[in-house]
């Protein structure tokens, strides 16, 4: 190589090393709702909102398909699967026209919906269960939405954890409240004795041991939503 | 200054828009690759809960935190999903010059031209035949043919992100990948193909420094690489 050849081999990697040095600034995985991996989170939730389809259904996989039970993780925050506060009844709140405080018994006696999907995890792992429950859009129906609402906010009392959807998710055919699995009653292990369950979302949006159904005019944030996981995370 | 006839200018060996969207391609693939490894450490096995693939011999084995990009797993989905869609524009400008400039006739593998050259370059690198086959043009045919392979292996590695990216929304794309854990399977192999090109690639660029020149500062074609 020339000394010419050489040189502008050097200054071309040291500008290279300094946009790279420039980009690290704006891509640093500990904040990754900031900078430019925050505007890029903006774009993929309009990618993801954009090929959201209200009317397309996951596909009702047969009975073979279900997963072992022992197979299907359960997940929670607290460090033991937390039992139902004595009198636990369900909130339905927020933008509604009539606030409903609803016992396991009245949501078993609203509309019954049966959906066997494929779950999907944030971890990149999948798995098949039958879920029992009442559709959320049926919820709203009762309740009587607000048409300002445009979110909703599901709460627990497995430690506080919680998580808040778009309305149209919310409101996808798919979406229920489930209080059995597999044909039994849901189990304290996989949110008994009510969780929000849906297939256009990812596992974490699925709040278990829900207590309260709030919709909302605001966009608000959630359990890992608010550590860095994505908020629309759809599928 | 001399009036030269616009067809003898030498063409550059490479142009300046194949050297940048290399380069531009090294860094987003080292990015992808890193972070999709860190999302992998999330649940590195293959197959559906309670059916592990019995013919993936990595099950459970955790790629090593030096190979990953973005520190945990939502760092590395956002580093994922952000450079994403760089990785693909720079793959379709790439494309597209390749495609409008007719580099692609240099370039790309044509088994006419190209599949005995491969043969027998790959004979003589394997130590089994004493003379190199000369270069036809730019490159020679196992050249060709390795980095049309690995061309190929970008629609797949976008189309198989995007079936386990939005499996639902996707229904046609992911069935026609076999399902989401099988789409993620594919994900996972067009890595295993691309680092395996890229190992064969460093090599061969060490073993010839010259083509590491011609790909950064560039320089003209000389009169026996013209095809």
């Amino acid at each position: 190589m020339s000394a010419t050849t050489r040189r502008r081999f050097l200054a071309g990697g040291l500008r290279g090393a300094g946009l790279v040095a420039l980009g690290a600034l704006a891509c640093d995985g500990n904040r990754p709702q900031a900078g430019f991996l925050g505007l890029m989170e903006r774009v993929n939730e309009r990618f993801q909102g954009a090929l959201f389809d209200p009317s397309r259904l996951a596909p009702e996989l047969p009975e073979a398909d279900e997963t072992d039970p022992d197979d299907f993780p359960a997940y929670k925050i607290s460090p033991d699967f937390p039992a139902a506060p004595a009198g636990w009844a369900l909130a339905v709140k927020g933008l509604v026209a009539r606030p409903l405080t609803l016992s396991l018994e009245d949501l078993r006696r609203m509309p019954r919906t049966a959906t066997r999907v494929r779950h999907h995890c944030v971890e990149g792992w999948s798995a098949v269960a039958a879920w029992e429950g009442v559709r959320l859009s049926e919820l709203a129906r009762a309740a009587g939405v607000d048409p300002r609402a445009r979110y909703v906010e599901f709460r627990s009392f497995d430690a506080g954890y919680w998580s808040s959807w778009d309305l149209a998710s919310a409101l996808h055919p798919q979406t229920i409240l489930a209080y059995g699995m597999n044909g039994r009653p849901l189990g304290p292990e996989h949110g008994a004795p009510l969780r929000l369950y849906g297939a256009v979302k990812l596992g974490y949006k699925m709040v278990k041991y829900v207590t309260e159904v709030a919709f909302l005019p605001v966009r608000t944030g959630g359990y890992w939503e608010d550590r860095g996981y994505e908020w629309f995370a759809g599928v | 200054m001399i009036d030269v006839p616009e067809a003898d200018v030498p063409r550059p060996a490479q142009p300046a828009l194949i050297r940048v969207t290399h380069w531009g391609n090294l860094v987003l693939l080292v990015l992808m690759a890193g972070s999709g490894l860190r999302i992998l450490v999330a649940y590195p096995y293959l197959g559906p809960r309670g059916d592990d693939w019995a013919w993936y011999p990595l099950q459970g084995a955790t790629p090593p935190a030096a190979l990953t990009v973005g520190g945990w797993l939502a760092g590395a989905r956002h580093v994922h999903f952000a450079f994403g869609w760089l990785f693909a524009a720079n793959a379709l400008v790439y494309l597209g010059y390749l495609l409008a400039s007719g580099e692609w006739r240099r370039r790309l593998f044509s088994p006419r031209r190209d599949a005995r050259n491969a043969w027998e370059t790959l004979l003589h690198d394997l130590r089994l035949r004493r003379q190199a086959p000369s270069p036809v043009g730019l490159y020679n045919g196992m050249q060709r043919l390795a980095y049309t392979s690995a061309l190929a292996l970008a629609p797949l590695a976008v189309l198989s992100g995007l079936a386990i990216y939005e499996p639902v929304q996707l229904p046609r794309l992911a069935a026609l990948l076999g399902g989401y854990d099988v789409a993620r399977a594919i994900h996972l192999g067009v890595l295993a193909g691309l680092a395996a090109f890229a190992v064969v690639h460093v090599v061969q660029v060490l073993l010839h420094p010259r083509t590491l020149a011609d790909m950064t500062v560039g320089r003209p074609e000389r009169p026996e690489e013209a095809a």
